[in-house]
This record gives structure tokens, C-alpha cells and sequence, in this order.
């Protein structure tokens, strides 16, 4: 028997998950119709399926601790607090993005969130975040590391080199695993001689666990417990999400690699209308309540692809900008 | 100003700045315990403990990109790659990471951050531990890249890159460790990145150089003055920011250069540099720039042929005498 939602948060925050769930899915449908029209170019990786990882995780951190990911990472950016507009504005290259338009799709960065990231390079973010978790634990701020990457990155040098650099220095860095099951086209099975992406963490004794990461509350719940024996231990942790893409790798990909069964299997599984589900058979909320989220988050979306395509381009100049202080 | 060699004033640098700001840490592969492979690190454990200076697992690339994320959160940290060959297995974080996160994100982040490595060739080390790389960093935009050549501003830009908000790549020299030379001993001696120096003043011909074969067109240029040539030695210092100006109004002067480099001559710094001499003033030139670079061969490990691949003072001389002889 799953526990009511109410025994594990107030109505407001179970509201408000569903609500950024939401969002990141309208914001990423809208990016994929803003890419067919030629307002969105270069590399875009869609997040559609996965919102439980980025919303339950992101709810059970303290505000302050650091967010960094890999180049899927919108949703993580909007629920850490990005303004919708100034992602969408970053997506179009416009001089209003987040980043001023040198970033884009894949470089989300925002250091007054603590959102300390989005990187392309697969796997560039371990050492990183391990360099943030010393810098918090050296001055003592009492924040914690929260580092998401896929099933692929796993097979890099750097997540290895990274969970034995952690552990030996005592850093609090919470590894969050995104495993949608493929790396581009080629399967975890394909790709990791043990599977089981929570056990490799074993050699290196960092605990670690897996969730199913189409349930936001459960994510929540296991990442709020992790986040914490963290923070009180300044050690490594790992957490593995079970989760799904809905699309293609990026909006390059037909996906012809995995097949319409799985898929649909996949997509009977999606988080949104399982979470709304709970949320009226609850009682939190009722099917009109939840209509009128959803209508509010097409009006942000629209706002923001509204503001992207009237904001200015940037100025040349801009190309000498910002490489050295 | 007392006499001290290269590796004690890389060592006072260090030591001064940790001092200096608590925010400064350090870490690399045996820097703490064992005080570092060339010695440079020595003392620092006992003076600062293990919270500062860190001694690391095996992993360079995890070296350089702990240093990239603990600068984005507020420390300036030092790191230490055991040599430059080392730094290949973290280009990854150097180039893709160190290099760009301030750009890439906006200029919402920097980092004051520093890589040291030593390095070059001339030790019968062989091909994996001989290289020089200064073009390899010099190329890419986001990095400034530091080559002293005496104790003195083995000091000076040390602490000036431990102090700058931009991410430097320190390349010491192995074989000049031991060099001696009179260094300040004043904590707030800076030298500042980017301005190269006329290290001999002389009218006939301009020698660019940087570590340590600003220390091999010296001794060319005292050996060319009993043939009655006489040289002005331009020490770069820094390959990023590259003080062109420097250079350039010298040969402007001389009307003829001479550029040395250690590293391979295909696509090295020397031609970079050779082309902004002409960019800079190819009307006033008497002869063409002439290069004298490290020879394009993974380094042997005799010594006898181990010499051939690395620029020497005699070949200095004779690239000097060839300039002074050539005409447009
Ligand atoms: C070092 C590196 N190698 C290869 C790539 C090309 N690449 C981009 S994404 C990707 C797959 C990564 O899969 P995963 O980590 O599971 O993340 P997901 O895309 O599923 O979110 C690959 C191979 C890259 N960006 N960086
Ligand atoms: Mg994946």
C-alpha cells in the first residue's frame, strides 16, 4: 500500500510539484515546436518523461545546495527557479537568455539559484561538482552538491575518478543516476557490463540506491533522506532514478532503435497524469483545479516564447565579452 | 634581494599566498606528504596542514576539473600536475571546462584558479615526459599561460596568477629549478601577466624567447657580442596575454628577428609570432624572421641525439648570424 501523499508533504508543495511537472512538460513541447519552426537550432535534448527525477529531486534539497547536470537539463534550470522567459530567450540565442545567448539549449547556468551548470562534454560535471562540495565544505555554508547525469555518463573516467575523489576527501556530493535505459541509441545493456548502475558505486563504499523515477513523491522521499545523510556525514551518496524519455535523443533522433511497444509501455507510465491521479483520489485537488494549472502553464510557455522572439539579438561586440575579467 | 634558486621562489610564492589568503588551497599527485616531485611544495604541509594542502588520487583530469568547480565556489585553488605530459590526460577539463565555463555561461562565473605544471625537455626523459605543450594552451581563448624564465619572475607571476581571477596555466621549467637569481623578498613583489620584458638591451637583432630558452638567447647573445653582434633579448613571460607590442617595437628597432621556441616547429607558437612580426612592421624588416624550434620527433632518450631535437645556444647563434647575413 503506497502512503498518502498528505502524510509525506502539505498540500501546497504536492500543488506545486505537480505544477513544475507541468511547466517542464509545456515548456519542452513548446521547444520541440519551436525547433520545427527554426526559432531553436544547434543540439536540443527534450526532458519530456523524466520531470518526476528533476521535480521530486529538486524539492527535497535545500535551496542553496548546488544543482549541476548534463546538457538535458531545461526542466532542472525552471525548477530550481530559471524564469521560463529567460530559458526560452537563452534557446533562441537571444541576448536576454540566461546565459546572454552564449550558452544555449545545453549550457543553462545560473550561480544567484546555485544552478551551477548544464555541460555537454558527457561526464564533465563530476569533478566539478566535487570542486563546489569542497569549496561548501571548506567554508563551512553546510550545502551539499547535487550532481544528475545519464546512464551513459557512467561509463566515463571521470565518474569513476570523481566517486573515489569524493569518498577519500569526504565530500558532500548526492549522485543523482537519470537512468532512461539509453545513451544516444545504444542501450545500458549494451553499454555497462553490470547494469545496475547503483551497484557500481560498491567499490569505492559509497551507498547508493535505486528509485523508481516515474514517481515524484517517491523521488522526493528517497533523495530528501540521501540529501540529509549527506549534509550530517559530508559523504557521497548515489541515487539511480528508473526513468523514460518520451523522444528522441535530441530532436535529430528518430529513435528507430527501441520499439513502439516499449515506448508505449513507457508513456503508460507517465508521471503527470499518475501524480494527478493521486492528487484527486487524495482529495488534494480536483480535476478542475489541476485543468487550471495546466492552462497556466501554456500562458507562462506562451509568455516566454513570446518574450524570446521579440528580445534582440546580441551585439557583435558580445563575441569579446565575458572570456577573460 | 637575496639569491635564491627558481624552485625556492616558486616555493616563497606559494608560501606567501597561502598566507596571504585563506581562501588559497593547493593539491595535487604527492604535493603534501611527499612535498611535491620537483620539490616545489616543500614545507607546506607542516606550515598549512591537510585542509590546504592536499595531496591527490591519480587522476589529472578530476585534478584540474575539482579545481575548475572549487573556484566557481569561491576558493583559489592551486593545482598541481606532476608534468606537463600529464596535462593531456586533463585537456578535457582544461579545454573544455577551465577554458570556458566563464564565457559559456555569460560571464556569471570566473576562475581564479591555477594549473602548474612543470615540463620541456633536455633530462634523457624520452619521448612521454620531454614534451613542451605551451602551444597546445596558447592556442586556446579562456586561458592565460605563464613560461618564467628566472627566479625572479618565477615569483613575481606566480603570485600574480594565484591573484588573478582568470585561469592560468603555469609552466615551469624542470631543467631551471635549480637556476639562481636575485629574488625580492617582498610579500607584495608582483610581476604582471602579459608584459614581456626586454631581458638585453642591443641594436642589430631582436631574440623572442620565454622559459628556458630566454635563459639559451642569453648565453647566444654574450657569445655573439665578441663577433659584434649585438642582441636584444625579449623575454615573453607570459604566452597569454601575449605582449606583442613589446616584441614588436623592438625588432622595429633592430630590423631583424630571431624567435626560439621549445616546442615543435609545425603549427608551434614560434610561427604565431613570426607572423605578428610581420603584421607588426614588414617594411622595417632587413631579413626574414628566422625560427629556431624543437625538431618535429616524438624525443629520443640518448643523449647525444636528445640534444638535436632541442634548441641549443650555438643554434641560436647561427639562426642570429643567418639573419644578419639574409636580405630581403
Ligand atoms: C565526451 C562525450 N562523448 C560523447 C558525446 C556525445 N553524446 C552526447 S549525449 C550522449 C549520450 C549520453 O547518454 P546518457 O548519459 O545516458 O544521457 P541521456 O542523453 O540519456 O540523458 C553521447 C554519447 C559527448 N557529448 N561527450
Ligand atoms: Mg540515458
Amino acid at each position: 500500500m503506497e502512503a498518502k501523499l498528505r502524510a509525506i508533504l502539505p498540500d501546497a508543495e504536492l500543488l506545486k510539484m505537480y505544477e513544475q511537472m507541468v511547466l517542464s512538460r509545456e515548456f519542452e513541447e513548446s521547444c520541440a515546436e519551436q525547433y520545427t519552426k527554426g526559432h531553436i537550432t544547434g543540439f536540443l535534448h527534450l526532458y519530456s518523461g523524466q520531470e518526476a527525477v528533476a521535480v521530486g529531486a529538486t524539492a527535497a534539497l535545500h535551496r542553496d545546495d548546488f544543482i549541476l547536470s548534463a546538457y538535458r537539463e531545461h526542466a532542472q534550470a525552471i525548477v530550481r527557479g530559471a524564469e521560463p522567459k529567460r530559458v526560452m530567450a537563452e534557446l533562441f540565442g537571444k541576448a536576454t537568455g540566461i546565459c546572454k545567448g552564449k550558452g544555449g539549449s545545453m549550457h543553462l547556468f545560473d550561480p544567484s539559484l546555485s544552478f551551477m551548470g548544464g555541460y555537454a562534454i558527457v561526464g564533465g560535471q563530476f569533478p566539478i561538482a566535487c570542486g563546489l562540495a569542497f569549496a561548501a565544505k571548506y567554508r563551512k555554508e553546510g550545502r551539499i552538491a547535487a550532481c544528475f547525469f545519464g546512464d551513459g555518463a557512467v561509463n566515463q573516467g571521470t565518474f569513476h575518478e570523481s566517486l573515489n575523489w569524493a569518498r577519500l576527501w569526504e565530500l558532500p556530493v548526492l549522485f543523482i543516476c537519470e537512468n532512461n535505459s539509453y545513451g544516444i541509441g545504444t542501450s545500458v545493456a549494451r553499454a555497462s557490463a553490470l547494469p545496475d548502475i547503483h551497484r557500481r558505486t560498491c567499490g569505492y563504499d559509497i551507498p547508493s540506491e535505486r528509485v523508481y523515477g516515474m514517481d515524484v513523491v517517491a523521488v522526493y522521499e528517497a533523495v530528501k533522506r540521501a540529501a540529509e545523510w549527506v549534509r550530517e556525514h559530508n559523504r557521497p551518496y548515489l541515487i539511480e532514478a528508473i526513468t523514460y524519455r518520451f523522444r528522441g535523443h535530441s530532436m535529430a533522433d528518430p529513435g528507430k532503435y527501441r520499439s513502439l511497444a516499449e515506448v508505449e509501455l513507457w508513456k503508460s507510465r507517465d508521471p503527470i497524469p499518475g501524480f494527478a491521479k493521486r492528487l484527486v483520489e487524495e482529495g488534494i485537488a480536483t480535476e478542475a483545479q489541476l485543468e487550471g494549472i495546466r492552462q497556466q502553464a501554456q500562458v507562462t510557455v506562451a509568455e516566454a516564447v513570446a518574450f524570446a522572439e521579440e528580445s534582440p539579438w546580441p551585439e557583435d561586440g558580445e563575441v569579446w565579452e565575458d572570456i577573460y575579467v | 634581494m637575496p639569491d635564491m634558486t627558481y624552485r625556492d621562489a616558486l616555493n616563497l610564492a606559494l608560501k606567501e599566498e597561502l598566507r596571504h589568503d585563506p581562501s588559497v588551497v593547493i593539491w595535487g599527485e604527492d604535493v603534501a606528504l611527499y612535498e611535491g616531485s620537483f620539490k616545489v611544495t616543500r614545507g607546506l604541509l607542516a606550515e598549512f596542514g591537510e585542509e590546504r594542502v592536499k595531496d591527490t588520487p591519480i587522476s589529472e583530469n578530476t585534478i584540474v576539473g575539482v579545481a575548475v568547480g572549487a573556484a566557481m565556489g569561491g576558493l583559489r585553488p592551486i593545482a598541481e600536475l606532476m608534468t606537463v605530459n600529464f596535462a593531456l590526460l586533463a585537456m578535457d577539463q582544461i579545454v573544455n571546462h577551465m577554458a570556458k565555463v566563464s564565457s559559456m555561461f555569460g560571464g556569471q562565473t570566473h576562475l581564479p584558479m591555477v594549473i602548474r605544471a612543470p615540463g620541456g625537455g633536455g633530462s634523457q626523459l624520452a619521448a612521454q615526459h620531454s614534451q613542451s605543450l605551451e602551444s597546445y594552451f596558447m592556442h586556446c581563448p579562456g586561458l592565460y599561460v605563464a613560461v618564467p624564465a628566472t627566479p625572479a619572475d618565477a615569483k613575481g607571476l606566480l603570485k600574480s596568477s594565484i591573484r588573478d581571477n582568470n585561469p592560468v596555466m603555469f609552466l615551469e621549467h624542470e631543467l631551471l629549478y635549480n637556476s639562481k637569481g636575485e629574488v625580492s623578498d617582498d610579500p607584495e613583489f608582483l610581476v604582471p601577466l602579459g608584459k614581456a620584458q626586454v631581458k638585453r638591451e642591443g641594436t642589430d637583432v631582436t631574440i623572442v624567447a620565454y622559459s628556458r630558452m630566454t635563459i639559451l638567447a642569453l648565453q647566444a647573445a654574450a657569445e655573439l657580442e665578441k663577433e659584434g653582434i649585438s642582441c636584444e633579448v625579449v623575454d615573453l613571460r607570459t604566452l597569454s596575454p601575449l605582449d606583442t607590442e613589446t616584441f614588436v617595437a623592438s625588432v622595429k628597432k633592430t630590423g631583424r628577428a630571431v624567435v626560439v621556441e621549445e616546442c615543435w616547429h609545425t603549427a608551434g607558437l614560434g610561427g604565431h609570432i613570426a607572423s605578428l612580426i610581420y603584421e607588426g612592421c614588414f617594411d622595417l624588416l632587413q631579413s626574414p624572421v628566422q625560427r629556431v624550434s624543437g625538431l618535429d620527433v616524438p624525443m629520443p632518450y640518448s643523449r647525444k641525439i636528445e640534444k638535436l631535437c632541442i634548441p641549443q645556444p650555438e643554434s641560436i647563434v647561427a639562426a642570429v648570424r643567418e639573419t644578419m647575413s639574409g636580405k630581403y
